[in-house]
């Protein structure tokens, strides 16, 4: 599994962002290599519209197969997520990233449909 | 003669201004009234008439046709709303996000990208005694309301070239949305309340309307409460001050249930008296 | 870090006046941030100091160079929207009606149209008159509110919050259901709807909180002028309870509303205790119970 975090630094002990589409980066961990990269995203930060879409298309180009954020993706990009088949799990936006991977692991956050 | 009613910011009382006068014009003059507060379209709570007609609105986006698209991107580079996304082997187009400005489909080398009509919303027309109201109302989660403002006033131009008074309901603002809605108009009527609030919101309601070049007057809402720094601006900037609605607990309490007050208001109906007699006298100088 | 968001649908139901009266009770404790940009209007109460000023770029429009120009006319073949018209023999793009698409200068032979991201507003981080801290704003006329500037304030505002160490940020959301407000509310720990018992009060509260049930945001409801029309108070409290949304207090027809506000002051500033103790409570309700 290739799990993708929203975050607002780049490491395990960074907090997590609870938006998506505006989110400061992208870590994806990589759960069979045990690695974690990351992937800056304020170039789409700074979009005026659909900051979601394009997200969510660099989610896929990532290969993230799960997908774990705060509030949860809007309309457009939930699409692109449902379409690409990466699962979303949402309620993580007050945790750091690796509290929020346990919470996922312990089946504490709720998927979003 | 189209007249918008406008406010720098909502809640000063457009919608009773406008529903209220549109109902009294109707004695003497020809009348219709649209509200082109397309996101929360209000008057229609307040004239409640016989529906004679409704039309549903669209605008134009591209459809992927997948046959012969080589896949090439070029439609995603030159979309600069993000609402052509190519994913691995497919083009995604997000409706919400397109600006309909045909860039993706005509610069599209194998045509794999036609325009095609979706809907944005609806025009519903009413009577109610001898006034027509147009009402204009965007879906949900539809994001752009200028594209309905420009086709409900479109409405209003093939229906209704002989109707004396054609009245905007305008969104509140100073943004895109106001702009669309007052731009063809003859006149404004700018309406706001005499507190500090009040007059912030009437001196970027002005700056909007100078930047569109248009005349314009203004109304007092809730007149007796606050203080006199809009009367004074008026004065002092020589604008012109059409009438003064008084403040009254009556109108807020009639108002919440979706009633018109004029005719139960006389002093409703003498601030509304003033500004009929001066959109007639602007009407035959528009007119001759 | 909790971020409440304080919208209301519809306008003129009091939403900046009582969030301004909670920043006041509030004091230092908490940082302001006034995502109501178009005619934004809160400054008039906080009386902010402008302290930091920067201005905010964004969104594209289009610019013919005239010295290049051909007059070949491809421009406005393609443009949808009205923004290039022929004045004196010259093209000319009308920034009001640019979109900012960017046709006009792919098809352009001459490559003498450029796209420039025009200034659309500026913000600011300032002192109020109680010492708080508060993030702000001003649109420009005829600006595209696509919600980046609302974004761009609250982002500053949780920078701020973070760096003085504080726990709440209190934010004055932005009007409708299209973009402004959906990024008002992206982030909230809580939401609290100001209303008033009004027929388009009640009709854009349910409006509003279709939204709110997208986002899955728990929320809470306070209703202004309560006894204008108690039966529609009534419908009002029916529909918050249909939709498990807590009514954090009622607040009466008052005129002491407007009268603080001619006196550069918040309701719970004057000497009327009717609404300040209401608008105390109401605080504390929202920052023990629910955040």
């Amino acid at each position: 599994m290739r799990i993708a975090f929203t975050a607002k630094g780049t490491g395990w002990d960074s907090p997590m962002d609870p938006r998506f589409g505006r989110t400061a980066f992208f870590l994806v961990y990589d759960e069979e290599k045990d690695e974690l990269i990351h992937s800056d995203n304020s170039a789409i930060e700074g979009a005026a519209h659909g900051a979601g879409p394009v997200a969510a298309q660099k989610l896929f180009e990532l290969k993230a197969t799960v997908l774990i954020t705060g509030n949860g993706p809007g309309g457009n990009a939930a699409s692109i997520l449902e379409k690409t088949g990466i699962k979303t799990f949402v309620g993580a936006g007050e945790m750091n990233v690796k509290q929020a991977y346990e919470a996922y692991k312990n089946n504490e956050l709720s998927e979003f449909k | 003669m189209k007249i918008s009613i406008a406010s720098g910011k909502g809640g000063t009382g457009k919608t009773t201004l406008s529903t209220n006068l549109s109902a009294y014009l109707t004695e003497k003059s020809t009348v219709v009234l649209a509200d082109l507060d397309v996101e929360e379209p209000n008057s229609g709570l307040f004239i409640q008439g016989k529906l004679v007609n409704t039309e549903d609105k669209y605008k134009m986006i591209p459809e992927w046709k997948e046959e012969a698209c080589t896949l090439c991107g070029l439609c995603q580079e030159v979309c600069n709303f993000n609402a052509v996304i190519r994913l691995g082997t497919q083009i995604m187009v997000f409706p919400q996000l397109c600006h309909s400005c045909y860039a993706c489909s005509e610069l599209c080398q194998s045509s794999s990208l036609p325009m095609i009509s979706q809907k944005i919303g609806q025009i519903s027309h009413y009577k109610r005694g001898k006034l027509d109201f147009v009402e204009s109302r965007l879906d949900v989660g539809e994001e752009q309301a200028v594209p309905l403002i420009s086709q409900t006033i479109k409405y209003i131009d093939q229906h209704f070239s002989q109707t004396r008074f054609k009245i905007f309901d305008a969104p509140p603002g100073t943004s895109c949305p106001v702009i669309e809605a007052t731009k063809d108009s003859d006149f404004i009527i700018l309406v706001t309340e005499p507190t500090p609030f009040g007059l912030h919101d009437l001196k970027l309601a002005v700056e909007t309307m100078r930047s569109l070049n248009k005349a314009f007057a203004v109304v007092i809402n809730r007149y007796g409460i606050g203080n006199d720094e809009v009367l004074e601006y008026c004065q002092n900037e020589k604008k012109r001050l059409l009438a003064k609605i008084p403040n009254s607990r009556r109108i807020a309490e009639l108002y919440s249930r979706g009633e018109l007050v004029f005719n139960q208001i006389p002093e409703m109906a003498q601030a509304l008296k003033d500004i009929e007699d001066y959109l007639l006298k602007l009407s035959a100088k528009v007119l001759s | 870090m909790k971020e409440i968001v304080v919208i209301s649908g519809k306008g003129g139901t009091g939403k900046t006046s009582i969030t301004a009266a909670f920043a006041v009770l509030a004091g230092s404790d908490i940082v302001l941030a006034d995502c109501d940009v178009d005619a934004a209007d809160m400054h008039l109460l906080m009386k902010p100091d402008f302290a930091q000023k920067e201005t905010f770029y964004s969104g594209e429009t289009a610019r013919i160079i005239q010295n290049n120009c051909t007059s070949c006319g491809k421009c406005l073949e393609v443009c949808r929207f009205n923004a290039i018209s022929i004045i004196h023999d010259q093209y000319i793009v009308n920034p009001l009606s640019c979109e900012g698409c960017g046709y006009c200068a792919r098809v352009c032979p001459t490559e003498t149209i450029v796209n420039e991201i025009p200034k659309i507003g500026e913000w600011y981080i300032s002192k109020t008159r109680t010492q708080g801290t508060m993030v702000h704003a001003k649109l420009n006329i005829g600006a595209d509110n696509s919600g980046k500037l609302v974004a761009k304030v609250k982002n500053e505002a949780r920078q701020i919050t973070e760096n003085l160490g504080k726990e709440i940020i209190l934010i004055d959301g932005s009007p409708g259901i299209g973009c402004p407000v959906v990024s008002s509310l992206s982030g909230a720990s809580f939401v609290v709807l100001v209303t008033e018992p009004t027929v388009s009060g009640l009709h854009d509260l349910i409006r509003v909180c279709q939204l709110i049930k997208n986002f899955n945001l728990p929320a809470g409801c306070m209703i202004n002028k309560s006894d204008i029309n108690p039966q529609k108070s009534k419908e009002i409290m029916a529909f918050l309870n249909e939709n498990n949304i807590p009514l954090i207090t009622e607040l009466p027809y008052n005129e002491q509303f407007s009268a603080a506000m001619t006196m550069g002051k918040t309701i719970v500033e004057i000497e009327d205790k009717q609404l300040s103790e209401l608008i105390a409570k109401a605080w504390n309700t929202i920052t023990n119970k629910y955040v």
